[in-house]
């Protein structure tokens, strides 16, 4: 059970959490968008094996989207990043 | 055996009565309930899991492979009770399991006989030849251990949540040295050791502790830990990610009505493992037979409970640590014989021979006889195994050395070593904010043991900026100890040596796997079904791999070990649900008219989370015909139903509009204030979330209505998108689902029932058209009128504070009795809309409707901003002509309804094809006939065609329509 520092809130479990995966930037304007990139951005992630950035949100708590850097095989949480903050 | 005078912790003056298979027995207080049994002289307690070999105790505690029991007290039942792990209670009633009548005499023995033809694999060999089923009913009546009774388990359980500086796992000597240094220096100290007392190995341990007996030093050492959470009878089973930690607190003596267990979920700044180290078995001939046992448990059993388990002991080691039995037994009146497998004597033993003691080095057990319990056991030099001599013996003490207990740390993630001195894994290192102290780094020495705690403590401590305000505990150093000799198995061909007790597992079906090139460790696992007792191979695991190794021609590291999982002792589901179970798993939500209901005959059922009148029953009515009553008069009069569990989120800000108009699928931007769209939310798959309809209540305010059942899922994606796509966007979302009551009143006598209540809004069709919202006050209190149908009947929704609902209920029901009014409740509106063919998402729809496949195409054709899901609607999959559509069908008998999920088949070249489902189906009490929707490829070109209706085997006919049956103009909404 991960701990999890939520940028706003501070270390909460991980129950508190819901998980958003890996950020996909939206293509746009859509309409202009092949439907391969479309296919990509909808479906296609690098699930890498190691350092991960991830978007999870504090649900149970106050509700905010963040972005969490860490490491998907030790487990270590490096950093999180509230939106917009200089990564 | 027998209990001595004297001796051990137990209280003499507090006798403990209980009965084991039926027979009246007595214990003390103090006794576990496998001490009493053996204080009792009850040899076998348990019966293997595969052939039903008598099995007794082996040792003392959560090591403890074979002695588990069924157990009734109090009006509970356990029926896997591990019996080392039990305090005694007075008027337990405990019986040995897997054997009929009894373990001492048990007729499925004979299966033992049989053990060629049942070898290692023999389940996997069965699942594939001949035929599995053959044997599953046979297999399954002799397999199990333990019988469920079928009733509720009555005990009661609870979960605490915790966080403290440092949890101490283990309260043994390197435990308690820790957990004082920590509390010196000002920290939060949880302390949890799985024993009844404090002191861990010094319970059973002889050692001198600051000049005074080891027992006087844990009593003032706990005694000083003021303020300190202390947790006897406390396993901590599981270490999860970032040092969270589960325990199991046991709680015999809890008063009536209080929890006797607790699951403790602990997150800890640092942990201290002081978990110590568990004796394993010597792999031999005969080495299952009832009195052999482990050296270290005789000599619990011994100094803790004054049980002297024999009288005339073999005790075999291949180690220094099982001389203290010897010397102990000796003291007790016991006659002693040492067989050493080291090649020569050590110090310790050459010491023993000094007193007295007959000491064999050089010399391995061969084999164990006696019927009903252990008569002897053969002896022969380790290089000369046809040297056999017999010694007379009633237990057979055995040591073959110490794994360290490392569980927790390889839960954590951490890597263990294998130690070729020690002979042992041992923890590589320590994982972060984990801390290794005493025998769970290898043998160590009592005064090596306090170092390492003290030494954990003042580590702990100083990262959080501070000294321990203490001096280390100090012992006597101790000479270091002869270096073991590993003697993995006696090479005897022919006769069965055991490695797992309970599960029957020996050598030879080691070997077997081996031939059968199950070579990885976690193959061998699950082939032989090693470890995989209630155990879980605390006793197995490092014999059975070093096994491996032999057979395999490897080395011990090479082979590796499996991984360790929690929970480290059993835990029975009941401690993990705590009290999340009956009304509390979900607890279920109220609406404020619920008492009304209820006074009114509704049939109350769950849906979406909510508890709502699935219809209100007469007297002498069945389901069905209230349904069908109440939908027929909400179409011929009028009917009330409480629709206060639908969502309501309110939208507000400067770029609601333009925020609004991202996330729908149809145009909101237009939408005027006071005015309402029935609109589609799409996941950006395309796919249709949720519908509802939306209200402009202001330029800068709108009020949303997502279904019951996925309002805190469309607040969530609101929240979401707003957050991660359109964060510079004014707006902000407030769900108030809870904060008002909404009924609607539908059908042609709506408007005159209306017309009698005070309220200050304009009813009027001029004021208020269908699709229009307004507010005011009704009877008084702030409210709101819209004009919204679920019905197709003209319909009004009246929305009041929660607080007044039941009020507005009551007076609602008054105001429309002269006009017929009726309630009506879910069931009924099911059947109302399914006549007009609205969908119900999620009933009608699935995880691939778009909607196109609804027929709702305006939007996409004339909206001009992107909106979410837009993309997803232009791609070759969405465009197909081939797409499941939304239609309706009417089946050709007109008294037959055609089960949801019936198929419609198509034969094409003789083959038969699924081209879609009903979705939706019921008697329409307005057409007198059933009607169904669903989902029919291309269906909307196949209007007016008949299909065929298949389900369960049967077939039937159906026409397919458009969805409305009823009214498709749309007149009654204005009636
Ligand atoms: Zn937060």
């Amino acid at each position: 059970m991960l701990l999890m520092p939520c940028p706003w809130c501070g270390p909460r479990d991980e129950p508190e959490f819901q998980f958003g995966g890996e950020p996909a930037t939206r293509p746009i304007p859509a309409a202009e968008v092949s439907d391969q990139r479309w296919a990509d951005y909808l479906y296609l992630r690098t699930n890498e094996k190691g350092f991960h950035r991830e978007l999870w949100c504090h649900a149970g708590g106050c509700g905010q989207w963040f972005l969490v850097e860490r490491d998907t095989v030790t487990h270590v949480i490096h950093r999180t990043l509230k939106p917009g903050e200089p990564a | 055996m027998k209990r001595l005078p004297t001796g051990g912790r137990i209280d003499r003056a507090a006798p403990r009565a209980f009965t084991w298979d039926g027979k009246a027995l007595g214990g003390f207080k103090g006794d576990t309930l496998a001490s009493a049994l053996l204080a009792n002289g009850i040899r076998i307690i348990g019966r293997s899991f595969k052939y039903h070999r008598p099995r007794g105790l082996y040792g003392a505690w959560s090591e403890e492979p074979n002695a588990i029991v069924d157990l009734a007290w109090k009006g509970e039942h356990d029926p896997n009770a591990r019996s080392t792990l039990v305090d005694l209670q007075a008027g337990m009633a405990a019986s040995g399991l897997n054997a009929w009548p009894s373990v001492a005499h048990d007729v499925y023995g004979l299966i033992d006989r049989f053990h060629r033809f049942i070898p290692a694999g023999f389940y996997y060999k069965t699942f594939k030849s001949p035929r599995w089923e053959t044997f599953e009913g046979r297999i399954r009546q002799m397999a199990g251990l333990g019988t469920l009774r079928r009733s509720d388990d009555r005990r009661r359980y609870e979960t605490r949540h915790a966080e403290t500086d440092v949890l101490v796992v283990g309260a043994g000597p390197a435990g308690l040295a820790a957990a004082r240094a920590a509390h010196a220096a000002g920290l939060r100290v949880i302390l949890a050791d799985d024993r009844a007392a404090w002191g861990g190995s010094l319970l059973w341990r002889e050692g001198v502790i600051d000049d005074r007996a080891a027992a006087d030093w844990v009593a003032d050492t706990i005694a000083g830990l003021d303020g300190a959470t202390l947790l006897p009878r406390t396993t901590v089973f599981g270490a999860y990610d970032h040092n969270a930690f589960g325990l199991l607190e046991r709680r015999p003596s809890a008063a009536d009505g209080w929890a006797t267990e607790r699951v403790w979920q602990v997150r800890a700044r640092h942990v201290v493992l002081a978990t110590g180290a568990i004796e394993r078995p010597l792999v031999f001939p005969g080495n299952d037979r009832p009195g052999v046992m482990s050296a270290a448990a005789v000599l619990q059993y011994l100094r803790e409970y004054g049980v002297l388990a024999g009288n005339r002991v073999v005790l075999v080691t291949n180690n220094d640590s099982a001389y203290e039995t010897a010397h102990a037994l000796i003291a007790a009146g016991a006659r002693i014989t040492i067989a050493d497998a080291r090649p020569e004597l050590g110090a310790i033993a050459r010491r023993a021979a000094d007193h007295g003691i007959q000491v064999r080095a050089n010399t391995v057990p061969v084999n164990t006889g006696g019927r009903h319990g252990l008569r002897w056991v053969d002896v022969a030099p380790r290089d000369n195994l046809a040297a056999r001599e017999r010694i007379p013996a009633d237990v057979v003490a055995i040591s073959g050395g110490w794994s360290p207990a490392v569980h927790l740390h390889s839960q954590a993630g951490g890597k263990l070593r294998w130690d070729a001195a020690e002979a042992a894994f041992l923890p590589e290192a320590a994982r972060p904010g984990q801390h290794l102290a005493g025998a769970i780094t290898g043998g160590t020495s009592l005064a090596e043991a306090l170092e390492a705690g003290h030494h954990a403590g003042t580590v702990v401590a100083s990262t959080f900026g501070r000294a321990s305000a203490v001096l280390p505990p100090r012992a006597e150093p101790a000479a270091a100890p002869s270096p073991i000799a590993p003697l993995w198995f006696v090479p005897v061909p022919d006769q069965r040596q055991w490695i797992d007790f309970q599960n029957d597992v020996t050598l030879k079906d080691v070997a077997l796997a081996a031939r059968e090139n199950y070579a990885s460790v976690e193959h061998l696992k699950r082939y032989t079904t090693l470890g995989m007792a209630n155990d879980q191979g605390k006793t197995s695991n490092v014999n059975g791999l070093a096994a491996l190794a032999a057979f395999t021609g490897r080395e011990i590291p090479e082979v590796g070990t499996t991984t360790f999982r929690p929970p480290f002792v059993p835990v029975s589901l009941g401690a993990l649900a705590g009290m999340r179970h009956g009304r509390l798993y979900a607890p279920i939500r109220h609406l404020p008219s619920h008492a009304d209901h209820l006074g009114n005959g509704a049939e109350m059922r769950e849906y979406g989370g909510w508890l709502r009148p699935a219809c209100y029953l007469r007297v002498g009515e069945t389901v069905p015909q209230a349904i069908q009553r109440e939908a027929a008069s909400a179409r011929q009069a009028a009917g009330l139903l409480d629709g206060s569990s639908l969502g309501k989120i309110e939208v507000q800000g400067a770029d609601a509009a333009a925020f609004l108009n991202l996330l729908y699928y149809n145009e909101l931007a237009t939408l005027k204030p006071g005015r309402l769209r029935y609109c589609l939310l799409l996941r950006e798959t395309g796919v249709v979330y949720d519908d509802g309809v939306v209200a402009r209540l202001a330029p800068d305010r709108f009020l949303l209505s997502p279904s019951s059942s996925h309002t805190a899922g469309v607040l969530a994606m609101l929240r979401a998108w707003h957050q991660t796509e359109y964060p510079a966007m004014q707006v902000a979302f407030h769900d108030i689902t809870a904060a008002w009551a909404t009924y609607a009143i539908s059908g042609p006598n709506a408007r005159a029932i209306l017309g009698r209540l005070a309220t200050s809004i304009d009813i009027s069709d001029a004021a208020l058209p269908h699709m229009a919202i307004a507010d005011g006050s009704i009877g008084g209190v702030p409210g709101r009128i819209a004009r919204v149908s679920f019905t197709g009947e003209r319909s009004y929704e009246l929305s009041v504070p929660a607080s007044h609902g039941a009020a507005l209920w009551r007076h609602l029901l008054d105001l429309g009795a002269r006009d017929g009014i009726t309630l009506f409740g879910i069931e009924a509106l099911s059947v109302l809309r399914a006549e007009k063919g609205f969908i119900l998402i999620g009933t009608d729809t699935d995880g691939m409707t778009l909607p196109v496949d609804l027929g709702v195409t305006a939007p996409l054709r004339n909206k001009k901003v992107d909106f979410v899901g837009k993309r997803s609607l232009l791609t070759p999959d969405a465009t197909r002509p081939d797409r499941r559509q939304f239609v309706g069908l009417l089946p050709a008998d007109p008294r037959f309804v055609p089960a949801v999920g019936s198929h419609a088949i198509e034969t094409a070249d003789g083959k038969r094809r699924s081209i879609g489902w009903i979705t939706t189906s019921c008697r329409s009490p307005a057409l007198g006939r059933s009607i169904a929707l669903g989902m029919i490829e291309a269906g909307r070109a196949r209007i007016g065609e008949t299909v065929e209706l298949f389900h369960l085997g049967q077939t039937s006919r159906a026409t397919i329509t458009a969805p409305c049956h009823l009214d498709p103009a749309g007149e009654r909404l204005h009636d």
